[in-house]
């Protein structure tokens, strides 16, 4: 439950409300950026997060992203992650 | 996976598993007089099953199981109460998917749900935001629950929901925290403890010195932990080198992730939203003092105790939990899954009749799953 998923910051979606577009595996998830915002939020195009319950929680190198990944595939987590994030829009109708 | 040659770096793992036997035959621990060290964290909980590193490990290591998966330390009780706003009239009541089989006294939220309350799992607060924008005329109630890793996206969400003016949308607020637990398990005559392996997400967001006291007044060894087999391997030789030395430091293992002070913005937002509890119950454990948050009373209209009148606040509720279900036992480290008279015949993950059976992170269904060591060995 407290593991997260490492994504890639796209796009800045809404600046108001501190919110991006990651890429998590292939799925599209808007997450807050909020908690590793330092500076410029355009700063954080690019870059790869630990995503948990859709927060940015901390920047990691692209190295670690794809090493934390394989381990959750490996335990199972990463999948039971990316069907959270897909259930989401079901829940919103 | 219980074969070293299976890890994604097999020569860098038996390094270590060399190093680890080394030291706990200098430490002189044996199967008879072990080291105990205890795992907090539900996560690595899973992943020493998952590996195998309970059975790759020296037998005079012995691993205990600590309370750090939230939904398994989470009462009856609790689990009512979210159950009782999910059935009020005009509420959508969001949950992470992890709770909804946590049973209650009456029912799980997925009992619930199907009974005709308006329950929904939700991915993150941010989507019960989302949910009250959309549903101006309903109360959305977020269920909060779990440790410092996630207690930020709450606080956050509230703050955003302040920020809006959204007077629909509360969180029902049962966020917990790693350190007083293990005080009071610290504290327990009957808990014998030599050092602990910490849970690298907690730390990423308050850092590492919460945890300064278990060295610095019990003068046990803690070592933040990432979650590969690697990152677990290389924490459990810290926390026996410390023994063997007898030292006793908080050391950081996952230092690329972990910075020493944490997360700032997480911190701030906590400390802004939430104030800590006299005292808060945990399956299991009982009511541990200062160990759960609530919200501060400029935060009150987005709190769903004070909006409800549903909750701790209301006072004081006796649950009896499942009879013959000893999860409170195997969560203090007293007995072993298996020695619980329900343990795959009354409870198992497809009917669970005790918390630690519900989450993957929870011991009782890591055992279940990968049967550990000692499970084969009470067998028979």
């Amino acid at each position: 439950m407290c593991l997260g998923i490492p994504g890639q910051i796209v796009a800045i979606t809404d600046e108001a409300r501190m919110m991006a577009m990651a890429d998590v595996s292939g799925v599209k998830r808007e997450v807050s950026y909020a908690p590793v915002l330092t500076g410029d939020p355009a700063d954080l195009v690019g870059q790869y997060a630990l995503i948990h319950v859709g927060f940015a929680m901390a920047l990691i190198d692209e190295d670690e992203a794809a090493k934390t990944l394989e381990a959750l595939r490996d335990l199972g987590e990463a999948q039971e992650e990316l069907e959270a994030m897909a259930r989401t829009e079901e829940a919103l109708q | 996976m219980r074969y070293v040659e299976e890890f994604r770096d097999p020569k860098a793992a038996k390094v270590l598993l060399a190093e680890i036997e080394k030291v706990t035959n200098e430490i002189g621990a044996t199967k008879e007089k072990p080291v105990h060290i205890m795992e907090i964290c539900g996560g690595h909980t899973h992943a020493i099953f998952r590996y195998g590193l309970d059975r790759l490990t020296p037998e005079g290591i012995e691993f205990i199981h600590g309370p750090g998966c939230p939904v398994c330390v989470l009462p009856m009780s609790r689990v009512d109460e979210c159950v009782e706003i999910a059935e009020l009239e005009n509420v959508i009541f969001t949950t992470f998917g992890d709770a909804m089989r946590v049973p209650g006294t009456r029912k799980s939220l997925l009992q619930a749900k199907a009974d005709g309350a308006d329950i929904r799992m939700v991915y993150s607060p941010l989507d019960a935001l989302e949910l009250a924008r959309r549903n101006p005329d309903r109360e959305v109630v977020f269920f909060g629950l779990g440790f410092e890793t996630t207690t930020p996206s709450t606080a956050l969400s509230i703050q955003q929901a302040a920020r809006e003016g959204l007077n629909n949308f509360s969180i029902f607020c049962n966020h917990i925290t790693v350190p007083e637990p293990i005080k009071a398990l610290l504290d327990d005559p009957h808990m014998v403890l030599d050092g602990f392996v910490g849970p690298g997400h907690v730390s990423m967001v308050i850092g590492v010195h919460p945890y300064d006291f278990i060295a610095e007044d019990y003068g046990k060894p803690l070592v933040v932990a990432g979650f590969e087999p690697l990152d677990l391997l290389q924490s459990v030789l810290m926390v026996l080198r410390q023994i063997r030395d007898g030292r006793a430091e908080i050391e950081n293992q996952y230092a690329r992730i972990v910075p020493e002070h944490g997360n700032p913005v997480s911190i701030a937002a906590m400390a802004d939203v939430y104030q800590r509890r006299p005292s808060f119950e945990w399956r299991g454990l009982g009511e541990i003092d200062a160990s759960g948050l609530r919200i501060r009373d400029q935060y009150k209209a987005f709190d769903a105790e004070e909006k409800f009148g549903i909750g701790y606040a209301a006072g004081p509720r006796n649950v009896q939990e499942p009879e013959g279900c000893e999860c409170g036992a195997v969560m203090t480290g007293r007995i072993k899954p298996t020695a619980c008279p329900q343990f795959g015949k009354g409870c198992t993950p497809e009917m669970p009749l005790g918390a630690l059976m519900v989450s993957s992170e929870g011991a009782c269904a890591a055992y279940w799953q990968y049967g550990g060591r000692r499970a084969v060995e009470a067998a028979e």
